[in-house]
């Protein structure tokens, strides 16, 4: 056959080097001692630590969930890595200037601004080595207007009522088995604290890498707005390329009170293993929202491209009256990833509303499903959702499924799902071409259009980056 | 311009193209007509460069060069355009962003220079009186939901923009109104350029009286049966395709 595409060779993943730094990690495994440890080297107070054993005591009465539609080797919890960090242990450095060049580089190639006079459009960043955060950006700027965004650890020291009052309060720590593990073993992440009335003058980003091969990555991240507050926060992440899988599950808790509104956006990004599926991170990550207070906000809004496994399901509690939930996603599998990706609207308070909308890609021999529940409680009166389900297949071995669970209580509730699935074929394609446009560009272009309804909600510089994103995960899967 | 030997090309194994010869030069125009399943699309899609079909003996040469040997967005930036008997729909993708990516690839490859989004929207504006398009059009999705005439002007305002050398028109005429048929005929009468040249495949002589060809091909079973000039069209009209098959089996020759 006189194939005239081009067939490029698929992007090689490019930031799957490791950083060779020193690391002060405890042997793999988990127990009490190792819980306690991590305590310990965090100096954690003893609510904390109670709050890890019990998350752990309940964890071990646990299975891992089997439902979703994934099919990997379970880890073995045992050759873990717990924590792990980048020597010198000080958590968190007081310039740039400390921080290992090493560790520097590594950020410098992986293009994360952790110099303030270098940061991207004024955007404040935490970033997460392994099991600590290393830096955390435009600091002071930020506590001038009251704002706290800080390292979880740095929080629970200087703020640890804040924490106390929040932590768990949104995904209690016995939530699922990923949860209750990650409640028990996690090791950083990002706080945000934005008081009454402010509105967050930058955009507020966390960066995550994982470095160590046997290290898991457990961050948790609380998010507060208070009365009237708002914050857009951005999350990017990226692994080393091993022939190991490794763990990543974190909890992403996020609170909003009375007319406040928080915008998660993430860029998921870590390594998806070899085109045979070798390797690669699994993802089990819960997150979720409670719009606690009247006419609250929470929007989702994720691009998730790698990980071997991902299993993801950001969610609304919709308590207060009035109170919007929203969900925008891109979930693009290739070669032997299997993402199984949604979300959960529940609608408990009055005049709730909540808007999902998905776009799945499947390439290669992967598998993308789309599991969404909605579900009006029986006080939520008027309460409405609108939900749009979209898969793109490109090729002819992948698979696209979606599994709507509705549950509806209320009867005054409207509830809509729309769902359509499409392939970007040879004839799409050719009709690019033949109208001059390289089949690279053309699927780029494709792509963008399929996913236009979510990138919209990205901000600029993520939004760019996610177009390449997609494009060059693609690269080589047509044709 | 295009000068085709002998060529073959078969899909899914089963052969379609059964040696075709044909020779268009610069300024003339082409109609080819023939039965339903006779292989006339299939004739443009493979010297498009379309993929599924596998091109399996003779040659095409296009302005002197092999035409096998360049990519199908190649083939386009070189000149040759197929305006398609089914254009396909690109959800999400605005149709004035397509055009003017289009545009700019060709302009690229011909060292012009390319156009922003303001001087394209001048551009394009005189663009569309040629083909009467409603603006509106431009912001749409690239061929999503639009009528099957809708989609047919708008493959001739890609001609429009593009400007092709060799342009290979796939029934352009079904599915169009008796006014759009006459704008679109004009437009693509105004297109045509003595350095140019047209392939109209069509059912019906209709479109030949505004796009009038010097030279009508009948192409069935794969091979072309009978050349003559622009009376062949209304002549087939009248009789129908089966006295130009018992000719040819007459004939005998091959
Ligand atoms: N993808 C395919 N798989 C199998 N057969 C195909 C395929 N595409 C085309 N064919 C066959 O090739 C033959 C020629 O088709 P083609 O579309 O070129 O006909 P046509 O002359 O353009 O017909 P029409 O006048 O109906 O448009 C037909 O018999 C058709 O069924
Ligand atoms: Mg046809």
């Amino acid at each position: 056959m006189t194939s005239t595409f081009n067939v490029v060779t698929s992007q090689e993943y490019k930031y799957g080097f490791v950083t060779d730094i020193e690391a002060d990690s405890v042997a793999p495994g988990l127990s009490e001692e190792v819980i306690r440890f991590i305590s310990a080297k965090k100096g954690e107070p003893d609510w904390l630590l109670e709050f890890r054993l019990k998350a752990y005591r309940h964890w071990l009465t646990m299975s891992e969930p089997e439902w979703a539609k994934v099919d990997y080797p379970k880890p073995d919890f045992q050759k873990i890595v717990y924590y792990s960090a980048p020597k010198p242990k000080k958590p968190q450095y007081a310039s740039m200037d400390e921080v290992d060049p090493e560790l520097r580089r590594t950020f410098e190639k992986l293009g994360v601004p952790i110099h303030e006079q270098e940061a991207l459009a004024g955007v404040a960043v935490d970033v997460v080595f392994d099991s600590v955060s290393v830096t955390t950006t435009y600091r002071e700027k930020l506590a001038a207007v009251g704002i706290i965004f800080c390292s979880f650890s740095e929080a629970v020291k200087s703020h640890p009522d804040l924490v106390k009052q929040y932590l768990g309060s949104v995904v209690p720590s016995s939530d699922n088995f990923y949860a209750a593990l990650n409640s028990a073993v996690f090791t950083d992440g990002s706080f945000v604290f934005i008081p009454k009335g402010v509105a967050c003058p930058m955009d507020l980003s966390t960066y995550f890498r994982i470095n160590n091969k046997e290290s898991g990555q457990f961050e948790r991240t609380l998010i507060v707005a208070e009365e009237g507050a708002s914050v857009s926060y951005l999350e990017g992440c990226t692994a080393p390329q091993f022939d190991t899988n490794q763990l990543h599950a974190a909890v992403v808790e996020l609170v909003a009170l009375d007319r406040a509104s928080i915008k998660y956006s993430t860029v998921q990004n870590w390594y998806a293993g070899d085109k045979d599926g070798k390797g690669g991170i699994f993802n089990f990550v819960t997150k979720r929202g409670l719009c606690k207070g009247k006419a609250s906000h929470i929007s989702w809004t994720q691009v998730e491209t790698g990980s071997a496994i991902t299993w993801k399901y950001p969610s609304c509690v919709l308590l207060g009256d009035d109170s919007i939930g929203e969900f925008y996603s891109v979930a693009l599998t290739n070669h032997k990833q299997q993402a199984d990706t949604g979300t959960k609207m529940i609608h408990i308070g009055r005049n709730t509303k909540s808007t999902i909308v998905s776009k799945g890609i499947s390439a290669g021999d992967s598998s993308n499903s789309y599991r969404g529940l909605v579900k009006v409680q029986p006080k939520a009166e008027g309460a409405r959702n609108f939900s749009q389900c979209d898969s793109m297949l490109i090729g002819q071995s992948c698979s696209a499924s979606t599994f709507p669970y509705i549950e509806v209580q209320n009867r005054s509730a409207r509830v809509e799902h729309e769902a359509t699935t499409s392939k970007i074929g040879e004839e799409q394609l050719l009709y690019f071409q033949q109208r001059g446009i390289p089949a690279e560009e053309a699927i780029s272009m494709i792509i963008n259009g399929f996913c236009k309804d979510v990138f919209r909600e990205l901000p600029m510089e993520f939004a760019v980056e996610a177009t390449r994103l997609l494009s060059l995960k693609l690269e080589g899967s047509v044709g | 311009m295009l000068s085709i030997k002998n060529l073959t090309a078969s899909i899914n194994g089963t052969p379609v193209l059964k040696g075709i010869d044909l020779e268009i030069k610069a300024g003339e125009i082409h109609a080819i007509m023939g039965p339903n399943g006779s292989g006339k699309s299939t004739l443009g899609k493979v010297l498009v460069g379309h993929p599924a079909y596998e091109v399996t003996g003779g040659e095409v040469l296009y302005e002197g060069r092999n035409l096998f040997e360049l990519a199908a967005d190649e083939r386009a930036r070189a000149g040759l355009f197929m305006g398609f008997q089914h254009p396909i729909e690109v959800p999400g993708v605005s149709n004035a962003a397509f055009l003017r990516l289009a545009y700019n690839k060709k302009a690229e490859a011909e060292g012009r220079d390319e156009l922003d989004p303001l001087e394209f929207d001048d551009f394009i504006h005189e663009k569309i009186k040629l083909v009467s398009m409603k603006e509106e059009f431009l912001d749409r999705s690239l061929n999503e939901g639009f009528s099957g005439g809708e989609k047919k002007r708008n493959e001739i305002l890609q001609m429009a923009v593009l400007e092709p050398k060799l342009a290979i028109l796939d029934e352009l005429d079904s599915g169009l109104d008796i006014d759009a048929l006459r704008v679109l005929g004009e437009a693509v009468n105004k297109l045509q350029r003595p350095d140019r040249a047209l392939l109209i495949i069509t059912h019906f002589p209709r479109i030949l009286e505004t796009i009038q060809p010097q030279f009508v091909h009948v192409l069935s079973g794969g091979r072309i049966l009978k050349s003559a000039g622009k009376e062949l069209a209304t002549e087939l009209e009248d009789r129908g395709y089966d006295w130009v098959l018992e000719e040819a089996a007459a004939g005998g020759a091959r």
